[in-house]
């Protein structure tokens, strides 16, 4: 018995998305009375691998194949099923993220398991099973319950404090079979962004939108980031526009972000974008008109012209960083 | 080659949502119902794929489970230029069962490439089309920004954080499509309207599956607490603020 966290490494290190998992996983481990066990797919050092106990974890069972190269869906949910059946998982959780998403569903075919997704807080019970999620794109949340034997949770980013010890965990090394048949896609090329903060990794956005009222004052924008270490975004009508590219787009059918602090600077608020946002913790809106929707969401808000005030905005920033 | 499109019905994403029952279901009274957003894009690319194919991609499909009332639905994408349809007469119980049930038709149908939005906008499950794919043992790729045909040969971008990674990927395969996959959706036009009453719609019974999981109830977010409004002659206060009150500086 135990639950069971795949805990995804970027080239060999974890994140903190990883660390919420395992305590998260921790807390429904102890209502359960069983162990929190790591699952790792990759070449990770044994260092990182123990560490994963500070964050909740008692074993770590790492697995390692120099065919793997990339995220391939069939083989990824093969080893996590083989390690859910070894360990005896009754409970499967992975990340809400774009790997979580790939996998979890196949992993729940495999092992007949009910799956909820964007699962934001722990379960309310664990017999029954029912747990939160969100639902209308953060208009609502829904309860579930799940009647399998094995159950397979997605959590979504930064909805779980981590919780931090001094423990270590047990490393083991786990076989698995894999087959080179399951090997059907080839990554023939990667391009990566360098240089830029990955929206979703994010701890603070600035956001900007049609009242930057042309590309060319986007300056203002990725300045007050780089003061702050924040990530860049934008509303939907700016990357239809052409102003910014198609992967800063944030709302409900752009890239849906939950960063401690958000700034919407110029953007007024529909609901399609408040919806991608809405998971923010803080929000600080700038906008022209003191009626739009987009204050009816914030914490803070400027009635001005965005591009008035980012100046001041930046210098009031760097006069904060410089003092702390 | 034949194509599978996947569609969700669900409400108009501009929906205010409500539930009725004591919150234990949703409220669809005077709900507009949409091709869900991400579905249309894949259709739109799904159509394009075949218009450029020089005759390779023979047939489009589209298929929904859902009652009676998802029929506008599925004569929208008809009308963009789907070549035929599948209804699975059943509400969607979850998305095991969903999976399950197009499945079912696909194994009949041997489709070469299925797509799938990422998500539906209204339970945000994320899980169907991969769900397919090990019901089907086909491979998938998920977070799909571009899906093109060259020589046969099936090229797929995927997302990954910060970046894209280019993939080869031989058919028969499940990709789950978001943002990109198409710029803009297809609108109907009068013509494609009027052919769609005559498309084939094949409407069969669901195949017996369990369902995994249950919707219990729903609640709605706490509302805000008030926006603090500041001057924008004193920016330094909203710093003061957001470090000493919000703490998120």
């Amino acid at each position: 018995m135990s639950v069971l966290v795949y805990t995804e490494n970027w080239d060999g290190k974890f994140k903190k998305s990883t660390f919420e998992l395992l305590s998260y996983a921790n807390e429904i481990a102890k209502k359960l009375n069983t162990e929190t066990i790591g699952i790792s797919i990759g070449n990770v050092s044994t260092d990182e691998l123990s560490n994963l106990g500070n964050y909740g974890a008692n074993k770590v069972l790492s697995f390692s194949d120099s065919r793997i190269s990339s995220l391939e869906n069939t083989v990824f949910s093969s080893i996590i099923s083989q390690a859910a059946i070894k360990v005896g998982a009754q409970v499967i959780i992975l990340s809400n993220n774009l790997t979580g998403k790939a996998i979890a569903p196949r992993l729940s075919v495999k092992l007949k398991a009910g799956l909820v997704s964007a699962v934001v807080a722990l379960p309310s019970s664990v017999e029954p099973f029912e747990v939160k999620k969100k639902a209308f794109t953060g208009s609502a949340f829904a309860n579930v319950k799940v009647n399998s034997a094995i159950k397979i949770l997605t959590l979504s980013q930064n909805s779980y404090q981590i919780n931090q010890s001094e423990d270590v965990a047990i490393v083991e090394n786990f076989e698995a079979t894999i087959n080179n048949a399951d090997f059907k896609t080839k990554v023939t090329d990667t391009q990566k962004t360098t240089g830029k903060i990955i929206l979703n990794d994010a701890e603070i956005i600035v956001s900007g939108g049609r009242g930057m009222k042309g590309p060319e004052n986007w300056g203002a924008i990725e300045e007050l980031a780089s003061v702050l270490g924040a990530g860049t975004a934008c509303s939907r009508p700016v990357s239809d526009e052409g102003w910014r590219s198609h992967d800063e787009h944030v709302g409900q059918t752009g890239k849906i972000v939950a960063p401690n602090l958000y700034f919407a600077i110029g953007i007024s608020g529909a609901v399609q974008h408040v919806a991608g946002v809405s998971g923010s913790k803080c929000i600080v809106a700038v906008n022209t008109d003191k009626d739009a929707t987009v204050f009816e969401v914030a914490d803070y808000g400027i009635v001005g012209d965005a591009r008035q005030v980012l100046p001041s905005l930046i210098e009031a920033f760097k006069e904060f960083k410089a003092e702390h | 080659m034949k194509i599978l499109v996947c569609l969700s019905n669900v409400p108009d994403t501009t929906t205010k949502v409500r539930f009725k029952d004591n919150n234990t279901s949703f409220d669809a009274n005077g709900v507009q119902w949409i091709i869900n957003p991400w579905d249309e894009l894949a259709l739109t690319r799904a159509l394009e794929l075949k218009e450029g194919s020089n005759g390779v991609i023979t047939n489009v499909s589209v298929i929904t489970v859902g009652e009676a009332f998802a029929e506008p639905t599925i004569r929208k994408a008809l009308a963009i230029g789907a070549d035929n349809a599948y209804r699975v007469n059943s509400i969607p119980k979850d998305a095991f069962f969903t999976a399950f049930q197009i499945a079912e038709i696909a194994k009949k149908e041997s489709f070469d490439i299925i797509f799938a939005g990422i998500e539906s906008s209204d339970y945000n499950g994320s899980m169907v089309g991969s769900m397919i794919s090990e019901f089907l043992n086909i491979s998938s790729v998920s977070s799909v920004s571009a899906v093109n045909i060259e020589n046969n040969e099936i090229k797929v971008t995927r997302e990954i954080p910060g970046g894209k990674e280019f993939l080869n990927v031989t058919a028969p395969l499940v990709a789950v499509v978001q943002k990109g996959i198409a710029i803009n959706p297809r609108i109907p036009s009068m013509r494609g309207i009027m052919t769609a009453r005559t498309k084939p719609l094949t409407v069969s019974e669901a195949v017996a599956c369990d369902s995994l999981t249950e919707f219990v109830n729903y609640e709605l977010p706490q509302p805000k607490g008030k926006c603090k409004m500041i001057s924008a002659d004193n920016v330094k206060e909203l710093v003061q603020l957001l470090h000493n009150e919000a703490k998120v500086l």
